[in-house]
């Protein structure tokens, strides 16, 4: 007969066969295959297998099945004679060229998947190559994750704000729901980071993984164009939401951490693959936060603000004196030059007493400033 | 990321395959799931899935007879597969997907203030042992930030409560007591902030965590109006409106590093080694203070109203040290220009 093994569903203790009201009985030739009436177009399988098998997804899905249930290699041929959708004559020229296209991309589109297609020959005295996919290759392996966890994965996979890498994380997460875990959509850790990266991030961490030279231009904002640069990368860091990658870089012959915003254009991977060795244990973070590690605030200045001015000073003042000329601060910080700036930016309702250098450098910026916003001071009426 | 999106057609058919390639281990791992409920899980319509089914079930072993084909059972709604064909287990993780599920992982452990930031980093070390080689990946994450107080924060956040807070508003330079009702608590770009509905200002505002003096938990449930929206981050915290006033300066390649910085609108070669570079700011007083702090490598080229305020601002503060110098001695004769209730000074604080 036509149909396949009967699919009976059984609930408790009665058994209801098939689907809902309305369905109908496939082909109305077998009382126990019945199917909902959503399903159509399977008859009979000889009819309808080669029918409704024509779309594209259709014959990949069979093609992973094929190739995952065979332990010999298959060669094209083989593969065309069994698996539906590749029918062709083999002794048609144009044809046979069709199918040959056809069979490539297909073994394109599932390589870029990710599926491990394994290529080989049958026995040594076959000098056609053979296809098959090992289950053990295929398949994710098993990841126990607790609810906890698994509400955690949820959350990483929801961060990423670069499209590409968003992609990424969800079907990552889809597979990992698919080998049975479950993921609580609406769990929050209480504060989520954005996630976002530069578009040198994906071309550097796949060469820095694969170990391969990369070659990319490089923009410096105080240098007026663009330098080549080669390097060896070693991975890529994330300090302080910038990120950086750090490397061996083949002109300078030292370690150097570059932007990934400051690189201009695409990244190329120059190298073969496996091309060098990153240092054992290398801290990838101790070379980006050597150039802006914290410094310790012990210098103290004394500053007079005008009354009820200059809030964004108060906020950090050690020390608050109301006096009748204004409000003495007292002000922690580490450069001389670097607190200057900040109290410029409060004009004249700010006056530094003490100490000298902060003062002197205070009245330097000023100078300079007047000086070049003289003509337009000038111009707007206030002499 | 390695899969061009510029395929087309091509694309949407990788989806349904892999989509498909799921599908089986996915409802092999759940018996008698509702349709509905795998929709929603499989972020498709019901719709769709029944497509899916339809295409899965004339899939299957060579000889694709009876006993061969996918099979699964229906019991109304729910669908029990009931022969896999060999699909049994999801394909195993791409590099790209395990980098993008361990790196932002990576970020959640290290985000101050995650409630259980232990399970984050079991869930890691788990992704990274089925990931296998993938991620030996060269990817580390710090984002250093005052622990504590973000912390404190969330805490705050999660107590459901409506929250006073001291904030100090850098745009006009002044701090302020409010009442808000929390939305959540984010972090970008390495700083955490608090996206509350402001009931001073009747809005969804985003308050910087490091801007926060004190923060006050009240008797009074939290209460978001229905019209709040969370901020869209995906451009960044500060996405400057085309409303608001544009500024123009004159850097030398000292100052180049701001345009890294700041969002900029425009950035042109100027004479020399002068760059022209145009900004959206919020407000003209946060511009005077901006520029002054900035240094002397910067010169304001429009608008008019900005230069004067500077240069004005910088002879006051001269006058007020009653510096002798001549270049600037004729402004500092200049009428009152010093006094803090200087109109040209209290521009843009209204």
């Amino acid at each position: 007969m036509s149909l396949r093994a009967p699919t009976v569903a059984t609930t408790g203790s009665s058994t209801r066969v098939g689907g809902p009201p309305g369905e109908r009985r496939a082909g109305g030739r077998d009382a126990q295959h019945v199917l909902p009436a959503w399903v159509h177009g399977r008859g009979g399988w000889a009819a309808s297998v080669y029918r409704v098998s024509r779309t594209r997804t259709e014959r990949l899905v069979n093609l992973v099945i094929c190739l995952l249930s065979t332990r010999r290699f298959l060669t094209a041929a083989q593969i065309a004679a069994t698996v539906p959708g590749y029918e062709h004559d083999p002794d048609d020229a144009r044809d046979h060229e069709a199918f040959q296209r056809k069979f490539e991309r297909d073994k394109a589109e599932l390589r870029e998947l990710g599926v491990p297609l394994e290529t080989g020959t049958a026995s040594v005295f076959d000098a056609e190559p053979g296809y098959r996919i090992a289950h053990r290759e295929y398949a994710l392996p098993d990841i126990p994750l607790e609810p906890d966890e698994a509400a955690a994965v949820g959350i990483a996979a929801r961060l990423w704000q670069h499209a590409g890498l968003a992609a990424a994380a969800s079907s990552g997460l889809a597979k990992l729901r698919a080998a049975g875990v479950d993921v609580d959509p609406q769990a929050t850790l209480g504060l989520e980071p954005m996630v976002t990266v530069d578009p040198a991030f994906a071309p550097l961490t796949a060469a820095a993984r694969d170990r391969r030279e990369v070659r990319f231009d490089y923009r410096v904002p105080d240098r007026d164009d663009p330098t080549r640069r080669r390097l060896q990368p070693w991975g890529v860091v994330c300090w302080r939401g910038r990120w950086y990658v750090v490397g061996h870089d083949l002109d300078r012959e030292a370690t150097r951490c570059f932007r990934l915003s400051r690189v201009v254009g695409a990244v190329r991977a120059t190298g073969e693959p496996g091309g060098y060795e990153p240092p054992a244990g290398v801290d990838l973070i101790s070379h980006v936060a050597r150039w802006s590690g914290p410094t310790e605030r012990t210098g103290r200045a004394t500053v007079l603000v005008a009354a009820g001015r200059a809030a964004g000073l108060r906020r950090w003042a050690v020390d608050v004196t109301a006096g009748p000329d204004g409000d003495r601060l007292v002000l922690p910080y580490a450069d001389a030059d670097v607190l200057a700036g900040q109290l410029v930016g409060y004009g004249p309702d700010v006056r530094v007493l003490d100490p000298p250098e902060v003062r002197d450098a205070v009245i330097q910026r000023l100078k300079e400033i007047a000086a070049r916003h003289e003509d337009l001071t000038v111009a707007g009426g206030v002499r | 990321m390695t899969r061009p999106a510029a395929r087309g057609g091509s694309r949407a058919s990788a989806d349904r395959l892999a989509r498909l390639l799921n599908l089986v281990p996915y409802l092999l791992a759940r018996p008698g799931i509702e349709l509905a409920e795998a929709a929603g899980d499989l972020g498709v319509t019901e719709r769709q899935l029944r497509e899916d089914l339809e295409l899965l079930w004339v899939c299957g072993l060579p000889g694709y007879g009876p006993g061969d084909l996918i099979d699964m059972a229906f019991d109304g709604d729910r669908v029990t597969i009931t022969y896999d064909a060999g699909i049994d287990r999801p394909l195993r993780l791409t590099p790209d997907e395990a980098l993008a599920l361990v790196v932002a992982l990576r970020m959640l452990a290290e985000t101050p203030g995650v409630t259980s930031r232990e399970a984050v980093e079991r869930a890691l070390a788990k992704i990274e042992h089925a990931a296998g080689d993938l991620v030996a990946a060269p990817v580390e994450v710090r984002l250093p930030a005052d622990t504590r107080q973000v912390e404190q924060l969330r805490a705050a956040v999660e107590s459901g409560r409506a929250l006073r807070i001291t904030y100090y508003t850098a745009a006009r330079d002044e701090t302020t007591d409010r009442v808000v009702d929390p939305l959540r608590m984010l972090m970008v770009g390495g700083r955490a902030y608090v996206e509350a509905w402001c009931r001073r200002v009747e809005a969804v505002r985003l308050f910087r965590a490091d801007r926060i003096d004190a923060v006050t938990e009240l008797a009074e449930r939290a209460v978001v109006p229905p019209q709040a929206r969370p901020h869209d981050l995906s451009e960044g915290v500060f996405r400057p409106s085309p409303d608001l006033p544009l500024i123009t300066l004159r850097i030398g390649r000292g100052e180049r590093w701001l345009t890294e910085y700041y969002p900029c609108e425009r950035v042109e070669a100027g004479d020399g080694d002068d760059w022209l570079v145009s900004l959206r700011v919020t407000d003209l007083g946060w511009a005077r203070r901006f520029v002054l702090g900035l240094g002397p490598g910067v010169t304001v080229v429009a608008p008019a109203e900005l230069a004067e305020q500077v240069g004005a601002a910088a002879v006051a503060a001269l006058d007020a040290y009653s510096a002798p110098v001549p270049a600037v001695a004729r402004a500092a004769d200049a009428p009152r220009t010093a006094a803090p209730a200087d109109p040209a000074l209290s521009v843009g604080t209204q």
